[in-house]
């Protein structure tokens, strides 16, 4: 490309990039802001009346009991995230290799699971979770297996068939049983489909909302459901602690994110072409 | 060898289909049961035929307006983030200076979660309408547009990605050939291009119609459907009519079979359409 519609582009692209971060950068801004001086002034700096120091943030987390929501948030994806990809990727290996008549229909199952919405089972479920006695960090972790199983069992299945089954079969002539033949021959071969995996499930449980406040209530309540408790009933939002919630929310995932982009970048290139 | 691999049965497969059986299937099936049903809880339902499909358009018209709202957001955001994220997938394979921190920022925002996206434009476009006296839960065109511009923010990025690399994956050879050959960039862009990148289009399609349809958490956030009802999207009325009035729960239960049944054909019905337009390579 010639060099002067080189310099135009990179120009133009630096203005659509800054487009893309204003939003953050403003709602960061705000965040310094009294409480008063935010939802009529939002584009304005603070000035030496409106700077309120980390006042918001004290009052946001005392408030939303915002260390316990990140905790739980924590918990709860890293956790579900581990057992998606130990337990579906067993499951796609046996439904690949087995080819039995049940598997595709189990298989078919799974993927006709991924364009059901989840208003269908919501009330169902969350009753389901209820009296199974599921309501909690730890049952939740279940219900994500379940729902994460549709696209995690329909990913590694798609990979799973390209690979050889000669070095399976040196295994087991070698003495491994299935379990030990999987984890220790054929789990390493999935690892960037696992990578994929995760990050997919990740980005999704850490931010869902609706599923794990319609499950656990307000009783371990995870980030989404602690800034949407701010709002809490018909009256009006504290818009310095929301500023303040929503720049601690952010914080985690842009982090997440600039360390781990190269793979989700990846991954969310291979994930579509999965699909 | 796999002979004996199905006595692994309980290890390999159980513990996810028990999973999936308590988290979806049970429910699911649960689920249509229930929509031909008076319940308030699980355990009391009562057989009603189809009287709660029924209600569902004859109690009052949320669900048809909501269900419009639907139609229209989802119409103008899957056609407006699928052009500006090709748009941006086309420069960013040019080898431009600063391709990957470009494509770093443009994919951020998907990565910030529905109910924390919808208080920052809620934030912004408040901030805008102020100084002309109105706030976005004043005119239900405010939170229609504002839900559009959310939505942008949020998909662009992710398209690209997959728009990139779709155009990577299309051989040199090809487009060396077609520069030999003597074609101007639009004749290659709209003759080899965008033909060998219709998987992508399927795929990026597929995923912008269902999440617009689906679209809760954002909706939740951004309006909650003020002003009055005006701004609520087919989840929300769902949600809102369980949750909202007692004795609603079955024609809630009705309404999201409607939604999901209507969400499969809209979902296989556009992949069979693309499906067809994508070429052999």
């Amino acid at each position: 490309m010639q060099k002067k519609a080189q310099i135009i582009w990179i120009f133009i692209l630096t203005i659509v990039a800054a487009v893309f971060m204003a939003p953050v950068a403003i709602v960061l801004m705000n965040s310094f802001k009294g409480k008063f001086s935010i939802s009529q002034t939002p584009f304005v700096f603070p000035t030496k009346e409106t700077f309120v120091g980390l006042e918001n943030y004290t009052e946001g987390v005392k408030n939303t009991g915002f260390w316990s929501a990140f905790l739980w948030s924590a918990f709860i994806t890293v956790v579900s995230v581990a057992v998606i990809i130990i337990f579906t990727s067993m499951t796609a290996w046996f439904i690949v290799r087995v080819k039995s008549k049940i598997c595709s229909v189990i298989y078919y199952m799974f993927v006709f699971s991924m364009i059901v919405p989840f208003q269908m089972v919501m009330f169902t479920m969350s009753k389901m979770a209820n009296v199974l006695g599921l309501d909690n960090p730890l049952g939740i972790i279940l219900i994500y297996l379940g729902f994460g199983a549709g696209l995690s069992v329909f990913m590694f299945c798609g990979f799973i068939k390209s690979v050889p089954l000669g070095i399976e079969e040196a295994a087991t002539i070698d003495g491994c049983n299935a379990f030990q033949t999987f984890w220790q021959v054929v789990f390493p071969i999935l690892k960037p489909t696992a990578i994929t995996v995760a990050i997919l499930n990740t980005m999704w449980i850490w931010n869902d909302y609706l599923l794990p406040y319609l499950v656990i209530g307000s009783d371990y309540k995870t980030i989404p459901i602690a800034v949407q408790y701010l709002k809490g009933g018909y009256g009006s939002i504290d818009m310095g602690a929301m500023m303040a919630m929503l720049v601690l929310a952010i914080v985690p995932v842009v982090i997440f994110y600039l360390t781990c982009q190269k793979y989700i970048i990846k991954g969310v290139a291979a994930g579509a072409v999965k699909g | 060898m796999y002979k004996s691999l199905k006595k692994w049965f309980p290890v390999f497969m159980l513990p996810t289909l028990i999973a999936f059986f308590i988290a979806f299937l049970i429910p699911l099936i649960l689920g249509i049961y229930l929509s031909f049903c008076n319940f308030r809880s699980v355990s009391d339902a009562t057989f009603v035929g189809f009287s709660n499909y029924i209600k569902v358009f004859s109690e009052n018209s949320d669900f048809v307006n909501s269900l419009w709202f639907t139609v229209k957001f989802a119409v103008v955001s899957v056609i407006t983030v699928n052009i500006f994220a090709f748009l941006l997938a086309l420069l960013l394979t040019r080898g431009i200076k600063g391709t990957n921190l470009f494509r770093t920022v443009f994919f951020m925002p998907n990565l910030i979660g529905g109910i924390v996206l919808g208080y920052i434009w809620q934030l912004i476009i408040n901030g805008v309408l102020y100084g002309f006296g109105y706030s976005i839960t004043s005119n239900a065109e405010y939170g229609y547009i504002g839900l559009i511009v959310l939505m942008n923010w949020q998909m662009i990025g992710y398209m690209m990605i997959i728009y990139i690399a779709g155009i990577q994956n299309i051989p040199t050879d090809i487009l060396e050939a077609a520069k030999v050959d003597g074609a101007g960039r639009f004749k290659t862009l709209f003759n080899i291009v965008i033909p060998s990148v219709m998987p992508s289009v399927t795929i990026c399609l597929f995923l912008t119609i269902t999440n617009s349809f689906k679209l809760f958490d954002q909706n939740l956030a951004l309006t909650a459907g003020a002003p009055g009802k005006q701004t609520q999207m087919i989840a929300l009325d769902i949600y809102n009519t369980f949750y909202g009035k007692i004795g609603f729960e079955g024609v809630g239960q009705a309404k999201a079979v409607i939604f999901a049944i209507m969400v499969a054909v809209i979902a296989l019905l556009q992949l069979y359409l693309t499906r067809q337009k994508e070429v052999e390579s």
